[in-house]
């Protein structure tokens, strides 16, 4: 039996070529929120689906989703906004505004990966980005409240967004 | 009184958040600052109380830019405080795995940091948008590609290896899992060569400074993990001697620390570490391919001019990959990978530097006899430069102030990105009793 999932466009995907990214350091308080959805999302899917922990490290991340169909990408976000904000860009649609990662310490990383793979025409045909607008960011391994409620909520809609495209599998 | 400003808010294209100040009164330079605004992080206060081997994860997490160079510092630092002597095999394994890292950041640096200054480009996001640049923009990648497959195999991931530890590696890599990147390798080194050919007929700013050069030295090789300090004025210590000579100073305009050079009169003076100290102070040691390429473009040491950094850069990418490739040609899996280290130590104390991509890394540690950090001091190699770059931009600024305003803010940015300051790094290592004003 093949595994595979149908995206909305209609486009047949195969699960195996569906990933999953966390982004960022569990060392750095609310920078780690990316790796532990991640994490629970691994605990949550089959096999097929890859779950990959990275720290943002741009090329490594074009490495990583090379070859995937549909990738879903989570990491924190220092934009300004409320700490616990939910973000959520279709990078096929849009643009990342490139200082919104920021805080993932690489000069290249998240945003500049995303549109250095545009501009290479090597972005996967879908990537969903969730940024969750961190609060701390110092030393330390625990997460926010308010990055830990994100994080419940992001999580479910990553295995909701799963579900969806591949009832059975999620 | 004319009062002109170059002010850029947000330093592009450097690891970590930062911000320029220069004012000029009366065609003066009257004030520069290179202020760094992002939170201390308190790692050395975050580092007391954990075991030592926790201590070589967590450090390689401080900065995910070269995370094999704080291990390496840590573990060789922590090997010394505990009388610990890794396996034979070991050593050339660990040189393997600080290449990849080189690789992989100056390949980053020169192609996706540093040249869009040279091209007159925004980023190398808007180079890979124009058809003739694009090539150079995917070589840039994948040599980059190719330091990170050396840490893969090597470390067990690409950022924060798993696989170091006090007293050797956890686990070993197969040879034919070396050889298997050997191809890679050997079109890195044929790319780094033609890139530093290329880049020798880019326009580099007319400027240079006198220098105060200080890298490791090692009798027999081009120095990473091992040797003694020296510097271009005659220095030569022990690294247990670093702090003797090199002091760390608080200033008001930044979250970092800098470093002063600590000469016979007591007044501290800037120096400079990374590629060009590097390249200046042992250009006998690199790969005959790296000097070959070195002569044949007129580069000649001492280089004083920062911008030359790039080419610096690049023949350290030739040796990088030279090197890389003659190690894996000659290894044997070191067996036992590690030195097993007993529950019950000796408390000691260990200090050791190495050359991080950026320049001198310096970990200092004291572990008690459960084997836990009663104290850790980390210099990071951009604290050690920042005092020169400002001491850089003091003296360039006069040169460029006449320029319109945009292009001598871009000059300055450029002078700055030479350096390939990780600012990150910098500001993890306040003391926790500092005060600001």
């Amino acid at each position: 039996m093949r595994i595979g999932l149908w995206l909305r466009n209609t486009q047949y995907v195969n699960m195996n070529k569906t990933l999953v990214i966390g982004v960022g350091n569990t060392f750095r308080g609310d920078d780690g929120v990316g790796l532990i959805v991640a994490r629970r999302v691994r605990k949550a899917v089959p096999p097929e689906v890859t779950v990959l922990e990275q720290s943002g490290e741009g090329a490594a991340l074009m490495e990583a989703w090379q070859g995937a169909d549909v990738v879903i990408l989570v990491d924190a976000a220092s934009s300004g906004a409320e700490p616990g904000t939910i973000h959520r860009f279709e990078a096929q649609q849009q643009a990342i505004p490139s200082r919104f990662f920021h805080y993932s310490t690489h000069a290249f990383s998240v945003a500049e990966a995303v549109e250095m793979a545009r501009a290479l025409g090597s972005l996967p045909p879908r990537l969903l980005v969730y940024g969750i607008e961190g609060k701390s960011f110092a030393a330390g391994q625990e997460l926010s409240p308010e990055a830990a409620q994100a994080a419940d909520i992001v999580t479910a809609q990553i295995l909701a967004f799963l579900s969806d495209v591949a009832p059975s599998f999620v | 009184m004319t009062e002109k400003h170059i002010n850029v808010d947000y330093l592009a294209r450097v690891e970590g958040e930062g911000a320029l100040r220069v004012k000029i009164l009366d065609a003066q330079v009257t004030d520069v600052q290179l202020n760094i605004f992002e939170p201390p992080r308190f790692f050395e206060a975050f580092l007391r109380g954990r075991g030592y081997q926790e201590t070589i994860d967590i450090v390689a997490r401080i900065c995910g830019i070269c995370p094999v160079a704080y291990q390496m510092s840590a573990a060789h630092a922590l090997e010394k405080a505990l009388g610990v002597t890794p396996p034979e095999g070991v050593r050339p394994l660990r040189r393997l795995l600080y290449l990849g890292e080189w690789i992989e950041s100056h390949g980053l640096h020169l192609f996706m940091l540093h040249l869009p200054d040279f091209l007159g480009y925004e980023s190398a996001i808007e180079m890979a948008g124009i058809p003739e640049l694009r090539p150079l923009v995917e070589q840039g990648l994948r040599l980059k590609k190719t330091g990170n497959q050396l840490m893969t195999v090597i470390g067990g991931r690409e950022i924060h290896p798993i696989s170091v530890c006090a007293g050797g590696f956890y686990r070993a890599p197969r040879p034919a899992q070396l050889q298997a990147l050997a191809p890679d390798l050997e079109w890195g080194l044929e790319t780094a060569v033609e890139t530093v050919r290329w880049a020798a007929d880019l326009h580099y700013p007319d400027f240079e400074a006198d220098y105060e050069f200080v890298s490791l030295s090692h009798p027999d090789e081009y120095p990473i993990n091992e040797g003694h300090i020296i510097s271009s004025s005659g220095l030569d210590i022990s690294m247990e001697e670093y702090e003797d000579h090199f002091s760390e100073i608080h200033v008001a305009h930044s979250n970092a620390l800098q470093s002063r050079y600590v000469n016979g009169s007591g007044e501290g003076g800037s120096y400079l570490v990374g590629p060009l100290a590097r390249v200046n102070l042992n250009f006998a040691k690199l790969s005959p391919t790296a000097q070959e390429t070195a002569r044949e473009i007129g580069f000649s040491v001492p280089e004083r001019n920062p911008f030359k950094s790039l080419l610096a850069r690049g023949l350290e990418l030739i040796h990088a990959f030279d090197e890389s490739l003659d190690i894996i040609r000659h290894y044997e899996e070191p067996r036992p990978s590690r030195t097993k280290l007993p529950a019950r130590l000796t408390p000691g104390e260990g200090m050791h530097a190495t050359e991080a991509p950026r320049g001198l890394l310096y970990h200092r540690y004291r572990v008690d006899e459960n084997g836990l950090i009663t104290f850790a001091k980390i210099v990071a190699p951009t604290s050690q430069n920042l005092k020169r770059i400002e001491d850089d931009l003091w003296q360039y600024v006069p040169g460029v102030m006449d320029l319109p305003l945009e292009e001598a803010t871009l000059r300055c940015e450029q002078l700055v990105r030479s350096y390939d300051p990780c600012i990150s790094c910098a500001t993890h290592f306040l003391k926790l009793d500092i005060e600001r004003t």
